[in-house]
């Protein structure tokens, strides 16, 4: 039964092989001449600006929470969609009763100000 | 089609009404005028919010009454609001209702009055309501979530005290990490019987067709999950922490509604579904309930903190009404099992308020005066409230006439007709243990000299003299109450 | 065809890794990342049931869909609770938020 996999194992082996050839190929016969200027963090070409672990605002992580809980909830209706037809005028009073609770909380958030900036 | 979505909705329609009122009291909230030099900590003083949610509690209790007698099936048979759903949602209301009297007050004098708290007990009530209804693993599942999230919040709803934070996010990780456990143990049961329905689950058991080996793991799992929400040992671990950083009206609330849910799913969950494992079932439990009341009443003699004290007391407590689940399996027990557990669980309920209620008026800003040491000299300057407490710890012990006493008498009886004797006596034991430190408390109250304070505010005043007299008055007129405890048995498929 | 046996004993496995992050690690996060690896091994048990038990019948896979909804919600609480502490005293390591004794 898992011979049907053979395939898939060597496909993986020779990948590997092959990335690993390289690598190895490059540092054995790549010249090495280390300078400050390598060392730095790369930044798209430009010079570094600030080191590279600046504290973030705590406001990205409020709208990231935010931003996880509207966002899971489409979880619900990607397979909604999918049966819509089937459930017909039930599905879409089920589906507004559940969008209404979501609104609540966004209600909530924009009015305490969880959406704000300042 | 139509016809069947309605007889759902009608079946969950008390809990419908909660939630809903829930989430429009959360948008009243935010509209109705803040107190200038609280609205900064996005305090509320006014009286409003809490005595909307009361009367949201009072309606889908009247919901309830209104529907008692008619059991219901609902969505395919994972929701039942029978006998059983009715009478523990009737007691989780109460002990709504009894919460908002004792958080009113004591949060506005710590300065935590907030709108949100009130929505958040109503959304938590709701999942308790949900899981003494469910009758499918999944929705045990959803309504333990929904009643726990909610709780998270209110342990840690006195931030930025250290204490209070300190204690939601010991029940947070520890609560979150009990779920785990419960939704493999689900999975397990769903592999074996290939259906998450416990209606569905007793007919493959009867058909034979299932996975033993799978479905015992699964059940052990599941007693896990359940077993830290209503915290037996050796899952308590969160309990002493959590009950003495939330503030204390919380602990009230948490101590009684998750115990009373956590115990309503247990009970239906094995009593419907699982009886006939108990063979092998039955010792795990006896095990359990056993190391509960020894180490809970042990623990419990070290503290000097009067919270804590009270959060081993409730460990202990859990393994007295663990104790009705042993025989669930037997034949013919299995209502008493049920009777006997829900009896307990109201005398629990009524004995644990009183006492909370008198640990409220003599807390201090700062968690001061929750020290046993506060306590002496209580008896001579507040007789009243050092009377409530006295009931209160009486009540714990099981001294008649408390209803402490009834519901223990109860368990025994159902513990010795399911033929455990040693169970019994080690019940019978450990409540001698507790004796000792309950008693201290009233010797304190009494005996020492001592300048306690304590607030006088009129709900709280009721809340703690209403308990104290439903528990001698209920145990004198115990009758109706067990009457009722045994017509609330559980709806076979 | 894999056999079910197989998924069943990576899900053992990946939960009994979460079970150890959840026992080992001090860090808040990483202890709250150990119960996502439970929960996620419990998904893996679902569809695999699901799959190759019953299916002709959904609900296995709704109740995984269920099952990470739920976890999403719980970790926002989670990660708002865990900021709220951060702020006040610098550290999340779960040993030295020890005012009270565990």
């Amino acid at each position: 039964m898992l011979q049907d996999y053979l395939p898939i194992v060597i496909l993986v082996l020779i990948a590997t092989g092959m990335a690993g050839l390289v690598v190895l190929l490059g540092h054995l016969f790549g010249p090495r001449r280390p300078s400050a200027r390598k060392a730095q963090p790369y930044e798209s070409g430009m010079r570094p600006i600030g080191p590279g672990t600046r504290r973030m605002p705590i406001r990205f992580y409020l709208i990231a929470v935010l931003f996880i809980l509207f966002d899971i909830e489409i979880v619900f209706l990607l397979p909604w969609a999918v049966v819509f037809k089937k459930l017909g005028l039930f599905g879409v009073a089920e589906m507004l009763v559940f969008i209404l609770i979501l609104l609540v909380g966004y209600v909530y958030a924009w009015k305490k100000g969880a959406l704000e900036w300042e | 089609m139509i016809g069947d979505i309605m007889t759902s909705l009608w079946a969950i329609l008390p809990v419908i009404v909660l939630a809903l009122w829930a989430c429009v009291l959360l948008l009243v909230d935010l509209w109705l005028p803040k107190d200038q030099q609280g609205s900064q900590q996005g305090e509320s003083n006014s009286p409003i919010t809490p005595l909307l949610a009361a009367l949201g509690m009072l309606t889908s209790a009247a919901i309830v009454i209104a529907r008692i007698g008619q059991p219901t099936m609902g969505f395919g048979g994972m929701m039942m609001a029978d006998g059983f759903s009715h009478f523990i949602c009737l007691l989780l209301l109460a002990s709504g209702l009894v919460t908002i009297g004792l958080s009113h007050d004591y949060m506005k004098r710590l300065g935590i009055a907030r709108g949100e708290y009130y929505v958040l007990l109503m959304f938590s009530l709701s999942g308790m309501m949900l899981m003494s209804m469910s009758a499918d693993l999944i929705m045990v599942f959803l309504s333990l979530e929904l009643l726990s999230i909610p709780l998270y919040v209110m342990a840690g709803i006195a931030t930025p005290r250290p204490s209070s934070e300190e204690a939601a996010l010991k029940y947070f990780l520890l609560g979150a990490f009990a779920s785990g456990f419960l939704v493999y143990g689900i999975g397990l049961v769903f592999g074996a019987t290939g259906s998450t329905s416990l209606q569905q689950i007793v007919a493959v058991v009867q058909s034979g067709n299932y996975n033993l080996a799978l479905i015992l793991g699964g059940a052990a799992l599941i007693i896990t999950g359940l077993g830290f929400k209503v915290a037996i040992v050796p899952f308590h671990m969160w309990t002493p922490d959590a009950y003495q950083g939330a503030p204390s009206a919380v602990t009230a609330f948490m101590s009684v509604g998750a115990k009373t849910a956590g115990f309503a799913a247990l009970l239906r969950v094995f009593v419907l579904a699982f009886p006939a494992f108990s063979a092998d079932i039955t010792p795990v439990l006896w095990g359990l309930a056993a190391l509960t009341m020894v180490l809970g009443n042990f623990a419990a003699i070290a503290q000097r903190n009067i919270k804590r004290l009270l959060a081993y007391s409730s460990i202990a407590h859990a393994g007295y009404i663990m104790m009705a689940l042993v025989p669930y399996g037997q034949d013919g027990l299995s209502a008493d099992s049920v009777a006997s557990a829900l009896f307990y669980l109201v005398a629990y309920a009524f004995t644990n308020f009183a006492a909370w209620a008198v640990v409220i008026a003599l807390e201090q800003a700062g968690e001061k005066g929750l020290e046993l040491q506060d306590y002496a000299g209580l008896g001579r300057k507040h007789p009243a409230l050092a009377a409530v407490m006295a009931v209160a710890m009486l009540s714990f012990t099981g001294v008649p006439p408390t209803l402490g006493f009834v519901g223990k008498f109860y368990l025994f009886r159902t513990v010795l007709e399911g033929g455990h004797v040693g169970l019994a006596l080690i019940g019978v034991l450990t409540s001698l243990v507790s004796a000792f430190y309950y008693l201290r408390v009233i010797v304190v109250m009494y005996m020492q000299e001592g300048e306690p304070e304590a607030r006088r505010e009129p709900w709280l005043q009721a809340m703690a003299y209403g308990s104290a007299i439903g528990v001698v008055a209920l145990s004198i007129f115990s009758a109706p109450l067990l009457f009722l405890a045994s017509q609330a048995v559980l709806k076979l498929f | 065809m894999i056999p079910l046996s197989f998924y069943l004993i990576f899900a053992a496995g990946l939960f009994s890794v979460g079970l150890f992050g959840v026992l080992a690690r001090k860090n808040a996060i990483a202890i709250l990342m150990g119960i996502e690896l439970m929960l996620n091994a419990v998904n893996v048990n679902l569809v695999a049931f699901w799959r190759y038990r019953m299916p002709e019948m959904i609900s296995g896979q709704v109740f995984a869909v269920i099952v990470f909804a739920v976890a999403a919600a719980e970790v926002a609480v989670g990660l708002a609770l865990f900021i709220s502490i951060y702020r006040r005293r610098g550290t999340i390591a779960a040993d030295q938020i020890d005012l009270m004794k565990w």
